[in-house]
């Protein structure tokens, strides 16, 4: 095998990073299964299926922190609308996932409850082959996209940046919450999609299925954290901080940062679709208030809170907050806005490189 | 003398108690009757006009009235009256029985109050009592509105009973009568008369004519036209009322923003709950007034309005130093730390006054509107808001041309280290200014608490909104939000009549977003050759 050229391409991670992503994915692929499978309910080591689903959530908030890094945190771009694209994978999965229930709906009818309760006959054309699998991972793909790939070519092209950019981004948002909060929209209006049953044909409240979905979704976190790797440690990711710390000089050296914004962009809405594909099917629900402008910049502080443009920091940060939410709304959810308020102000203020940077800062100062 | 005593209280009872002397048969068939004969006694009642019928009648529509062998009470709780005579009846006797009243019954019923009603001496009740009859019209009435008619003085009610007496007669079997009562109907606007006249000119399913004659129906249609014309034009002058209303309310929220973001370049995600807060400000004045002040309490809106101002700029002063004087310069850690500091002030609302909506309630010389046509109806809370907004947008473009704060404001824009070195103290003119900026959110709460909700999530609804206005306007442009505020609220309204609220939205958001693609700077910008725009 011939020695990687440490210029053109430097390896991914050092060799105590590979460790750790090794150790995580024993962890995710062989502890948990075994702590909640193998293990008996008595046992101290035992996960129950509230865990499972937890992490699950957890991790495909931080596969959407990943895509919110490459944006913000490499790039510059403060994205609003994240949550959109999440929210768009996730009802392209969630159709499917309707069409799964067949007629085993309230109604016994082939058609989705939510149709038959609004009387329609027949399938609207937005449902055409929702029914195949295939179709419905394409769409997760495309859709959020083509969406991303669209409005982005249009907003860079007239250099629309900062925080007009991240307003449009919102104001996007919050108009497609509107529109699937009605009815004619054929998506379940305020209600959304619930009371899945099967996928794949598999019913899918098993506990294999749960931990099914459980190791795709980590297995998924992994390959995106060292896709974003690639991406940032590539010469394009090189150009993408350099946009982000300079735009004007980088267009004035001969680069198009349009196309290379672009695709960050893509990329990350597609990256966030995945997440909110991988999301539903284990949260059993979506709805429009998913698109909630709230939500998207409540995915702007995970990253902060991690570190920006270091890729762990998302990740950690993800974990972070959402942790303290599910800690918050069962113990004490008066002060969960208080808590998540005061995050927002004193990791903007006092913790501008977040976790990671402070513990960067923490070693280094040890170890001089 | 016994006999002037006894007179004295037989003329204090007649005073005292509505004299009964109805006609004791009529009273009998409708309390006993069978629903035909009820409906019997109650025309015969109409026909007589007697006003005294009224508290009978009133008790039957709400099903007060009980018989007790022949005797017919008013009963209201444990008190009976004689329906004839009026007298006290106590004890109660123990044997009664309800008079029911079907749903046709009851129609009649409220038919009948009306046209008696007719003749009360007051304005308002005759008014509401001819608008009533209005919407259903009972051939038995005629000779009443006629006689009220002819004693009516008063133009607006005057105007109702025409329209009551056409549309009465309109059913006449003379045609002439008819085409005459057509004519005189061409002159109401209300979309109940065009229904009625509709029925004219309507086809039956085999084609012909529900009304044979050809005549009373080409002028049916004559008269539809003129209407159809005046309530269309009734219903644009609505439209573009509302269009400014809703252009006024955008305004009031934006202006604030258009400060803090258009001149200083803060995004300030908490503009909202600064709204929210002087809505809140409102709620406490108005129940001051309330509590201590009760006979000056239609006057709290005049003393809120200095207090929500002063509460949010006080609010706004403390952001600015604690917070966001830190993070000048960088404007998206801006946006993520206002946007904690709107969670964390909406949730001190809900601590602080439950999660449900507050009431707040106009002060009665703002109730009401004004009736342009019967059918388009301006409230007067709109059009003082209306014109507050007005007034607040005079009194900053005055306060930031000819006041000396205004001048660093606009120094400090252009040129902060110039304006530094001049001497201006920027640090201070930045608190300032974004108090200022704040206090006019403030404003912008009091006007809203008169017309919506008050709770801890007014902001939110208009922190999107406003934030439109200010990028379509154009950053640091008064003029530009001006017309962006006043622009897509007539888009809204107008596209809200031809789609729907929600669709018509969504619209204005895609108009916006493909806007700034084409004019990045919003309507009026700023000319300059900076590459970093």
């Amino acid at each position: 095998m011939r020695a990687p050229d440490a210029r053109l391409a430097p390896p991914l991670y050092g060799p105590k990073g590979w460790g750790a992503i090794g150790v995580a994915a024993l962890v995710l692929f062989v502890g948990v299964p075994v702590a909640n499978l193998a293990l008996p309910e008595s046992s101290a080591l035992h996960l129950s299926a509230y865990w499972i689903t937890l992490v699950a959530k957890i991790m495909c908030f931080a596969i959407v922190a990943l895509a919110m890094d490459l944006i913000w945190g490499y790039t510059g771009i403060l994205s609003l609308g994240q949550g959109l694209f999440f929210a768009l994978g996730g009802y392209a999965m969630g159709m499917y996932l309707m069409r799964q229930i067949g007629r085993d709906g309230q109604y016994k009818a082939d058609l989705p409850d939510f149709m038959v309760f609004l009387d329609w006959k027949e399938l609207p054309w937005q449902w055409w082959a929702s029914e195949h699998f295939l179709w419905a991972m394409l769409l997760v793909l495309v859709v959020p996209g083509l969406v991303a790939f669209v409005f982005g070519y249009f907003a860079f092209r007239s250099r629309i940046k900062g925080v007009y950019f991240s307003i449009i981004t919102q104001a996007l948002t919050y108009a497609a919450m509107l529109l699937f909060f009605r009815n004619e929209t054929g998506f379940g209006g305020n209600n959304g999609f619930t009371d899945f049953k099967r996928i794949l044909d598999i019913p899918i409240t098993t506990r294999e299925m749960r931990m099914a979905l459980f190791c795709i979704t980590g297995a998924v976190l992994l390959g995106t954290l060292l896709l974003c790797r690639y991406v940032v440690m590539s010469k394009a990711g090189r150009v993408l901080t350099a946009i982000r710390d300079a735009e004007t000089r980088v267009m004035f050296c001969g680069y198009n940062t349009l196309h290379y914004k672009l695709f960050v962009w893509t990329l990350a809405a597609v990256l966030s679709g995945i997440a909110g594909a991988l999301y539903v099917p284990q949260v059993g629900i979506i709805n429009p208030s998913e698109m909630s402008p709230a939500n998207s910049i409540e995915i702007a502080i995970w990253v902060a809170v991690g570190g920006r443009g270091t890729l762990v920091g998302a990740i950690a940060g993800a974990g972070i907050v959402n942790g303290a939410k599910s800690f918050f709304t069962q113990a004490f959810p008066e002060y969960w806005l208080y808590f998540l308020g005061l995050l927002f102000i004193l990791v903007t203020l006092f913790l501008p490189d977040g976790v990671v940077g402070l513990a960067r800062r923490l070693f280094r100062r040890k170890a001089a | 003398m016994r006999r002037l005593i006894a007179l004295v209280l037989v003329l204090a009872a007649l005073f005292a108690l509505p004299a009964h002397a109805l006609d004791a048969r009529v009273v009998e068939k409708l309390a006993t009757g069978d629903s035909d004969e009820k409906s019997e006694a109650l025309s015969a009642l109409v026909t007589e006009g007697d006003a005294r019928a009224i508290p009978l009648l009133e008790a039957l529509a709400e099903g007060e009235l009980q018989t007790a062998g022949t005797r017919v009470l008013i009963v209201r709780g444990d008190q009976a009256v004689d329906a004839l005579t009026g007298e006290k009846v106590a004890p109660l006797p123990a044997e009664r029985d309800d008079v029911v009243a079907n749903n046709r019954l009851r129609r009649e019923v409220a038919g009948a109050l009306a046209a008696l009603r007719l003749a009360l001496p007051e304005r308002a009740a005759r008014l509401a009592a001819a608008k009533t009859l209005l919407e259903s019209a009972d051939p038995a009435a005629l000779p009443l509105v006629k006689q009220a008619l002819a004693k009516e003085s008063d133009a607006d009610v005057r105007a109702v009973l025409e329209s009551i007496a056409a549309s009465i007669e309109i059913a006449s079997a003379d045609q002439a009568t008819r085409i005459a009562a057509i004519r005189r109907l061409s002159d109401a606007a209300t979309p109940g008369i065009r229904q009625l006249l509709g029925t004219l000119v309507e086809k039956r399913p085999d084609g012909t004519f529900a009304e044979p004659d050809a005549d009373v129906r080409l002028e049916a249609e004559r008269s539809l036209r003129a209407i159809d014309a005046r309530l269309a034009w009734g219903e644009r002058v609505g439209q573009l009322f509302s269009g400014i209303s809703l252009g006024s309310i955008l305004l009031l929220a934006a202006l604030g923003l258009a400060i803090t973001y258009g001149l200083m370049g803060v995004i300030n995600m908490a503009h909202g709950e600064l709204i929210m807060i002087g809505a809140y400000a409102t709620y406490l004045v108005q129940n001051a007034f309330r509590a201590w002040l009760p006979a000056y309490f239609d006057w709290y809106l005049l003393f809120a309005v200095p207090v929500a101002f002063a509460v949010s700029a006080a609010v706004g002063a403390a952001l600015e130093r604690l917070v966001i004087r830190h993070l000048y310069g960088r404007p998206l850690e801006t946006l993520l730390a206002t946007w904690g500091i709107s969670l964390m002030l909406i949730q001190a609302m809900r601590t602080l006054f439950g999660a449900q909506n507050v009431q707040v309630e106009n002060p009665a010389w703002m109730s009401g509107g004004i009736a342009v046509l019967p059918s388009v109806v301006l409230p007067y809370s709109r059009v003082v808001i209306v014109l507050f907004a007005a007034a607040v947008l005079v009194a900053m473009a005055l306060a930031l041309t000819r006041t000396r704060l205004g001048l660093y404001v606009r120094g400090v824009t252009q040129n902060r280290t110039m304006a530094s070195c001049v001497g201006v103290p920027t640090a201070r003119v930045d608190t300032w200014a974004f108090a200022l900026g704040s206090g006019i959110a403030g404003l912008a709460g009091c006007a809203l608490s008169q017309i919506g909700n008050v709770g801890p999530d007014l902001g939110q609804a208009y922190i999107i909104d406003s934030f439109m206005v200010v990028v379509l306007g154009g950053v640091g442009q008064l003029a530009g939000t001006v017309i962006a505020a006043l622009g897509l609220g007539f888009a809204n309204k107008l596209l809200e009549a031809w789609s729907g609220a929600v669709l018509a939205k969504i619209a204005v958001l895609a108009f916006i977003i493909v806007f700034i693609q084409k004019r990045p700077q919003g309507l009026f910008a700023a000319r300059g050759r900076s590459a970093e725009a």
